[in-house]
């Protein structure tokens, strides 16, 4: 083993990838200072928001991987009630129906699954030896769709795909064949017209869109022209902190949450965008290195799909802001201002860092 | 599950650190893909994006709600908004301001203060926002401007609501005024809030319900041509009025209360006991709170701030007084709490002194009183019997019992900026002064001097409680708040009532019976006032020593003879049976209080129980310097 050093003097906390997601979450104080119009009560929730999540990583970090992968049936199980509860009590929100109210608080269950299918999976493959069988796979698939399915219909696609990836990133890992990949693949490409048809009418627009938005420069090409001259008009050194035009003037939608690279962007140029860059990933590359070097076969599995998964959201966000993908609402992690990923994610940090600090014995 | 065996495990390993590998090469493609994607947009196509950024076609135009009205307890407008016309630069769209301003000056006289004032939020708000130039132009000047206003690029005639006070200086203390956002406001407001807003709530109701009042800010989406000028609009977001405010004041009160009080610097304050709303809030004097709206010039702002009678002072909420002998009701309560018999009698020579002292305490009256008992004591307001008093109950219980009455403490009124007064204690002088406390100074704070400095709101809110024997309620100037169409009306949080408990309910009665014979009885000290009145009142004279107030008060040595006069005071509520009305009346400089403050305080009372108020009388100057700073009449 490369790193069998005992990290138990450190609370279970993997000082890389700690210093990393704090430097990631000053940036984001920093830029929805800017984003939010100046406005400190933002930074005021966000930073409560961190701290909660800073919170729940390190107590997932102290939970030993042998007791998360015990659990994962049971986060599994109860997400699946959960989510199927948000369909038929949940709160309407924005046109979806995502939440249940806790009394105390509002809860977004799909978040949970961000989390359990990678672990179920694990659990799942890792009860006979890798690579999976046939019958595996179709379990896994399974347990991969249900929640998919469930997260769809309420409708959220961005949260959606990421549960599916998660998922699926797991199985890709574990092994599975090449021929069933590409078969996968090519099916896909044939359904395509098909899903298509499934899509709600916006969504096949930012579709549509995305290849052309000047040819709705007012509707659905609207997100992307604007996030498109931010990051282009910030240009090497950016315009300044406070001073992007585009971002100050709102012309940038959703610019805390879904758009907030763009501002990124626009303000602190190419230089700025590509540091970030850098710093996600040294953040996902490092969550590669704890899952390359994780002590048992679960653990790697949950790790590389956990990190896997971060450097996807990050792409697709990234990719959508700056108008190579479409317009599909996942957020930059860490970064966009809201709750629910941002506790979610640093779970997610958290199983990684026990992961990497409990490696004091090997496996059987 | 299956036996594992260390092949399985290393096989395994290696299934998954391949595919991780492999991974990790698909994601340096595509952050490759990314990378070169935003070298692309920001190295290769900056030239562009950056002129579609600086021309962008599409702009939101924040339209500003409207500000809510202020009204009086009857519907008397207090503020209102009144359509002016503006001239409003967008400094990014002008190549060259100085030349800019220059020609535009030529048409419309801009003035020195208006330069400064733009030159500093030029500098402050980011340049793509406009910036008002001058606000309230002159019919001619608009027209002069319109006619040739192709000429200029980056600089518009708008048609703006301003805030304005049909009443101008009778309720400044009260309603205060609104002011450009400054610089410091800018770093406490959520900014996004005032987008198109250049107004924001600087003094009394208008900065303490600033959020009430404010409104939401609206959005227009609109199309503009390449100078800016708006071609169509695309989409709307209409902006929501911001809410009305009533306030329990009652301005012909007011007036009343203002005109009573004549040329004195001074306060009064009268609230409805039931209720602790405030019906009059007067600080004398006033000014004009209209052109604080758009900068007051420095000239003018100079002169205020630098007057002799400190017009900008709200001696109502902020003015700091020792209460002299209106505070003895309070302590005749704490000497029935504390088992004083109240028909024992105390021997009156004209002055006291504690044993083995040589130094005597005068009573204001230099024959004496002779023998006095409590009653007879409040009632001809006999320092000597209140010496002996504070003496034997001592500085600690002294201290709490105006502590328990409110004083030393801030009301709650809604204002900001309230001070909390002063009661002093032994443990507040050796923190303060770091003196032991000293037993001559408990003697004084008997007869309200001393270091003890309360409110007149403060001493108001402290005769509602006399006038409701024992009952504290919150003091209230907003009565209620009305949504934009008028119809909702919710009405304004009072603070919960408190019973302030004093042994025995009936002490209360005890001692609103003396103060009854104040204004009533044969020998009361304001008796004069007291006659013919079409209703019971009770009330308590007080003189109080100049001890300056202590908002920075300047120290002017040729002023000392006119400054050093005693203030007056007069607490009353009317009618003893069922109070309608608590009144405090400080008038600076008054001499005593059966002289100057209780006749303005009978004035006012007439005037809200009767409908109307007896010819003023009192004129400043002749009442004769008294010799004695402490000794005098009550």
């Amino acid at each position: 083993m490369a790193d069998p050093i005992k990290r138990d003097e450190f609370w279970h906390l993997d000082p890389p990838l700690l210093a990393g997601l704090i430097l990631l979450c000053g940036l984001s104080l920093l830029v929805l200072y800017s984003a939010g119009g100046e406005d400190s009560s933002v930074i005021m929730r966000q930073g409560l928001r961190i701290a909660v999540g800073f919170g729940v990583m390190a107590a997932l970090a102290q939970v030993p991987p042998e007791t998360l992968s015990r659990w994962s049936p049971h986060i599994f199980g109860v997400g699946v009630v959960l989510l199927a509860l948000v369909l038929l009590v949940g709160i309407v929100g924005k046109g979806a129906q995502r939440w249940l109210d806790l009394g105390l608080f509002q809860f977004q269950p799909a978040e949970i699954m961000k989390l359990g299918v990678p672990m179920m999976v694990a659990w799942l493959l890792t009860r006979h030896t890798l690579p999976p069988s046939l019958r595996e796979l179709a379990i896994a698939l399974a347990v991969v769709a249900a929640p998919v399915l469930l997260v769809v219909l309420q409708p959220d696609l961005g949260t959606a795909v990421l549960i599916a990836v998660s998922g699926l990133i797991a199985i890709f890992l574990s092994g599975l064949r090449w021929r069933y990949i590409i078969g996968a693949l090519s099916v896909l490409a044939a359904a395509g017209p098909l899903i298509w048809s499934l899509l709600h009418e916006y969504q096949q627009r930012r579709i549509v869109t995305l290849f052309d938005p000047w040819s709705d420069p007012l509707g659905a090409g609207y997100h992307t022209i604007q996030s498109i001259i931010a990051v282009g008009s910030g240009g090497v050194y950016g315009k300044g902190w406070l001073n992007g035009s585009q971002s100050q003037l709102e012309f940038i939608p959703e610019r805390g949450t879904d758009f907030v690279f763009a501002v990124f962007a626009e303000e602190f140029g190419l230089i700025g965008a590509v540091l970030l860059i850098v710093l996600y990933i040294f953040v996902a590359g490092r969550g590669l290195y704890i899952s390359f070097y994780a002590r048992d076969t679960f653990s790697r599995l949950v790790a590389g799909s956990l990190a896997l998964t971060f450097f996807f959201y990050l792409f697709v966000n990234i990719g959508m802001v700056s108008g190579i993908l479409p317009v599909v609402g996942i957020p930059l992690p860490l970064i966009s201002y809201g709750g629910t990923s941002m506790v979610t994610l640093m779970a997610g940090f958290g199983i990684l860092m026990s992961i990497q600090t409990h490696k004091k014995f090997m496996p059987k | 599950m299956d036996e594992l065996t260390l092949k399985d495990y290393l096989r395994e390993t290696s299934i998954i650190q391949s595919r991780l590998v492999f991974a990790a090469v698909i994601g340096v493609a595509l952050v490759a893909a990314l990378v070169i994607r935003l070298f692309y947009l920001q190295v290769n196509q900056h030239q562009h994006y950056s002129t579609l950024s600086r021309d962008n076609r599409i702009r939101l135009v924040p339209i500003p709600p409207v500000r809510g009205q202020i009204y009086d307890r009857s519907g008397v407008i207090l503020a209102k908004n009144i359509p002016v016309y503006t001239l409003e630069v967008i400094p990014d769209r002008v190549h060259d301001m100085d030349a800019l301003l220059q020609e535009v000056g030529q048409l419309v006289e801009i003035s020195e203060r208006d330069l400064e004032r733009f030159n500093e939020t030029r500098h402050a708000r980011p340049g793509f926002e406009a910036q008002t130039l001058k606000a309230g132009l002159t019919d001619d000047e608009v027209g002069r401007f319109a006619v040739n206003q192709h000429r200029f690029h980056g600089i518009e005639l708008r048609a703006r609501l301003q805030r304005y006070y049909p009443l101008g200086e009778e309720l400044v203390h009260v309603v205060g005024y609104v002011g450009r956002i400054s610089e410091a406001d800018l770093r406490r407001i959520d900014r996004s809030a005032y987008r198109g807003t250049d107004y924001i709530g600087k003094l009394g109701i208008e900065d303490r319900y600033e959020d009430i009042l404010l409104g939401k800010v609206g959005y227009e989406q609109v199309e503009t041509n390449a100078h800016g000028r708006v071609v169509r609009t695309l989409a709307r977001t209409s902006p929501v009025a911001g809410r009305n405010v009533h306030l329990n004041v009652d301005t012909k009160l007011q007036k009343v209360a203002r005109e009573s009080l004549g040329d004195y610097e001074g306060a009064v304050v009268a609230i409805e006991p039931d209720t602790g709303a405030i019906l009059a809030f007067v600080s004398n004097p006033v000014y004009d709170p209209n052109p604080f709206v758009n900068g007051i010039d420095t000239k003018s702002y100079r002169l205020l701030r630098e007057s002799e009678s400190r017009p900008l002072l709200n001696r109502a909420l902020n003015g700091r007084y020792a209460p002299g002998s209106t505070i003895k009701g309070l302590f005749a309560l704490a000497a029935l709490e504390n088992q004083r018999n109240p028909n024992t009698s105390v021997y009156c020579p004209g002055w006291f002194s504690l044993k083995g002292s040589r130094h005597r305490y005068r009573c204001w009256k230099r024959a004496g009183h002779g023998w006095m008992n409590l009653h007879n004591a409040i009632v001809q307001s006999c320092d000597v019997y209140f010496y002996q008093l504070a003496h034997s109950l001592g500085i600690d219980k002294l201290h709490e019992f105006l502590s328990r009455f409110g004083f030393g403490r801030v009301t709650g009124i809604d204002l900001k900026g309230e001070p909390s007064g002063l009661v002093p204690s032994r443990e507040w002088k050796r923190r303060v002064k770091g003196q032991p406390w000293y037993p001559g100074e408990t003697v004084i704070t008997g007869i309200g001097q001393g270091y003890t400095l309360v409110t007149p709101l403060q001493l108001s809110l402290v005769t509602a409680t006399l006038a409701n024997r024992g009952v504290r309620v919150g003091p209230r100037l907003v009565q209620s708040i009305e949504d934009p169409q008028g119809k909702v009306r919710t009405a304004s949080q009072a603070e919960p009532q408190q019973m302030i408990e004093v042994g025995n309910p009936a002490y209360y009665d005890t001692v609103v019976a003396a103060m009854q014979d104040v204004v009533h009885g044969r020998r009361g000290t304001a008796r004069r006032v007291g006659l013919d009145a079409d209703y019971t009142f009770a009330g308590k004279t007080g003189t109080a020593q100049v001890v300056g107030i202590a908002q920075g008060a300047r120290y002017d040595e040729e002023k000392i003879p006119e400054r050093f006069r005693d203030h007056s005071l007069f607490i009353a509520f009317a009618p003893v049976e069922k109070p309608r009305i608590a009144i405090a009346v400080i008038a600076e400089n008054g001499g005593s209080g059966s002289r100057t403050a209780a006749p303005i305080a009978r004035r006012v009372m007439d005037y809200y129980l009767t409908g109307t108020a007896p010819p003023l009388e009192i004129e400043k100057g002749t009442i004769t310097r008294l010799r004695d700073g402490r000794s005098d009449q009550t």
